[in-house]
């Protein structure tokens, strides 16, 4: 009985986990077609933010959710303005580019700060389940996955910048005679993405340890979920997650975590073979 | 015709010529370089060669087939983990060198089978060969143990494996190639690798995938399948990819997981666009340019190689999508239709009388 609280405690924050790796990844893929191969270094950049704020004694807490996301989403828009906005619409030059970036951030980084891993304390006290110790920690991550889902939602469905966003999207020509510009709302979701992830990063850093090539770590799992989710960010998001969350943490228990990951993969390239659009492409068209 | 439609057409196409001159240089290279180089010159000239084949399996994967792979090192890193454990297994490397091609290409038909015929998008199987690719890197990092273990050979995880003897001569194993012998047997590799992927686009079958690339409905609306052309070439491919293994084994002497890893995979990636898409000598030439910046690079110590490459890649994107080999083959169709207008041949109809008096 213990044992299967701690597992579906497990499970659970696997699904959060894997929410908080992809969501800005979806951002990006499902609002600009663009995939963002250097997401895994951004999530990087923000773990670094994390950590460096944190030894110069900045709160632990606003590092996390104020200046990781900043950064990050300033650094995406530099990346956006000078590299990205030349290439749209070319969806293979972009993942060029972007790999480009991320061999490149990862380089510089390993330049400036050598190649070593750092761990930054965890910030939560443990707590039993039954006979089994674990981190409080997993809550904050299924606190800040579900937040981040729901406020994007409520962004893309309630306000107005988030009508904006959808409409530019859909037609990007009609949205432009109506007086909206496209590139500077392509702008704004590339740094909303990159935020997204600069912060997961500093979310998932007291677990992971900071290097600069842990980015390639995250990449394969953000990668599998939103192919698996499809077009619909955040009930993609959800609903890959749910189901990769849950083969991975099961097969990761029996086995090991790398046996997990092979596990998640297998299940993808069999869903994408069903279903080529992905779960959302299929079913629940209409949502968001 | 334009300049570089007429530039691909003649990489294609205008045969004999430039495919024996290329081949003439690479000769003169695989027998003239020993004369002048010392072991230790040859033994980083032959990374170079290695690299080369590498940069043509992505070259025809991508180039010709229009096939995203961002995973090719997924391949090499196949050929080059089955031509360890085959060698020390067996003793000989007779068997273990068709091993390492055979292996790659069998992993290739099953990942292209859930690929192309599951008909995704070039994205997504940009995507998947790259995700395959990292995943494989995972697994062979975490076989460290005795038990993971294939016949003798255990696989040592992050460690990888060491000691593992070079090709021998076929059928005797007890003469085995010392460092300038592997340099003769990668050239070999390459000349022959080049010739095998001329003589497959100049056939039936390389005419088919170059059509899919160009066309893909059209093609199909002629009557050839591209699910199977697609998955054909890039088990060709993969094939080629395992050969570059395991010559590079052979190279190094030892194996690790770093040939899975994804900056082995980016480094091919660069090779291509540097050198030239949709070309064979342009593989070749981004091969030895940026492995030899790499090597500069690393040596130096003070830069990590992934900056100047990501950089690279980056400015390429950008600046010259086309690659060096197109470009210069334009600039030299350009020289030459300037030439031959100096020299009074008649004037194309279109021609204005002034401007080219003025020339």
């Amino acid at each position: 009985m213990d044992l299967a609280g701690l597992i579906a405690f497990n499970v659970v924050t696997g699904i959060a986990t894997l929410c908080l790796i992809t969501i800005g990844l979806g951002v990006i893929y499902g609002m600009m077609r663009i995939i963002n191969l250097a997401h895994g270094e951004l999530m990087m950049l923000g773990a670094f933010t994390c950590i460096i704020a944190t030894e110069a004694g900045i709160n632990i807490w606003i590092s996390i959710f104020v200046l990781s996301p900043l950064v990050v989403g300033i650094i995406g828009l530099v990346l956006e303005r000078t590299i990205i906005r030349f290439l749209y619409g070319r969806i293979l030059d972009t993942m060029l580019a972007t790999w480009g970036m991320s061999i490149g951030l990862t380089g510089l980084i390993v330049t400036v700060f050598g190649n070593n891993v750092r761990t930054l304390a965890n910030p939560a006290p443990s707590f039993g389940i039954g006979a089994y110790s674990t981190s409080l920690y997993g809550l904050v991550i299924v606190a800040v996955a579900v937040g981040a889902l729901g406020s994007l939602f409520a962004l893309l469905r309630l306000t107005k910048f988030g009508l904006i966003l959808r409409a530019t999207m859909e037609r990007p020509g009609m949205a432009a005679a109506l007086g909206i510009k496209p590139d500077t709302v392509y702008m704004a979701t590339f740094a909303l993405g990159s935020a997204l992830a600069g912060m997961a990063g500093a979310v998932l850093a007291p677990i992971s340890g900071v290097s600069p090539v842990m980015g390639v770590a995250y990449i394969t799992r953000a990668f599998i979920t939103v192919l698996g989710g499809g077009a619909a960010i955040v009930t993609g998001t959800g609903l890959a997650s749910m189901l990769f969350g849950t083969i991975d943490e099961l097969v990761s228990f029996k086995a090991s975590p790398v046996i997990g990951s092979v596990a998640m993969l297998m299940t993808a390239v069999v869903l994408i073979r069903i279903f080529p659009t992905g779960i959302t492409g299929r079913f629940l068209r209409r949502s968001l | 015709m334009t300049s570089h439609s007429l530039g691909r057409f003649l990489d294609q196409y205008g045969g004999a010529g430039s495919f024996l001159s290329v081949c003439l240089l690479l000769i003169l290279v695989m027998f003239g370089l020993p004369l002048f180089v010392s072991t230790f010159g040859l033994l980083q000239v032959t990374i170079l060669a290695v690299m080369s084949i590498f940069a043509l399996s992505q070259g025809f994967v991508w180039g010709f087939a229009g096939i995203m792979s961002f995973g090719q090192a997924g391949f090499l890193g196949l050929g080059a983990y089955a031509y360890a454990v085959a060698v020390i297994n067996y003793g000989d490397s007779t068997l273990a060198v068709p091993i390492s091609i055979i292996l790659p290409m069998l992993f290739a038909a099953v990942m292209g089978y859930f690929m192309f015929y599951g008909r995704i998008s070039d994205a997504y199987v940009g995507v998947i060969t790259l995700t395959v690719s990292v995943i494989l890197f995972q697994l062979i990092n975490s076989t460290s143990g005795s038990q993971y273990r294939i016949g003798v050979v255990e696989l040592g995880g992050f460690n990888g494996i060491p000691a593992i003897p070079p090709l021998n001569l076929i059928g005797d194993p007890s003469r085995p190639l010392d460092q300038t012998g592997i340099w003769y047997a990668t050239m070999g590799g390459l000349l022959l690798v080049y010739s095998l992927l001329r003589f497959i686009l100049m056939s039936r079958f390389g005419r088919v995938v170059v059509a899919i690339r160009e066309n893909e409905t059209r093609a199909q609306l002629i009557g050839y399948d591209p699910r199977l052309f697609k998955l054909l070439a890039f088990v060709i491919g993969a094939g080629i990819a395992g050969l570059a293994g395991c010559l590079y084994v052979n190279w190094a002497g030892y194996i690790s997981p770093g040939v899975f890893a994804l900056t082995m995979s980016a480094q091919a990636i660069i090779f291509v666009l540097v050198g030239g898409l949709g070309t064979l000598l342009g593989p070749i030439l981004g091969a030895v340019l940026i492995q030899w910046l790499i090597n500069t690079i690393g040596d130096q110590g003070t830069v990590d190689p992934g900056l100047g490459l990501g950089i690279i890649l980056v400015a390429f994107v950008l600046l010259f999508p086309k690659g060096i080999v197109p470009l210069v083959q334009a600039a030299i169709q350009q020289a030459l239709t300037l030439r031959k207008r100096n020299v009074g041949s008649p004037l194309p109809v279109d021609a204005d009388p002034l401007q080219s008096g003025a020339e």
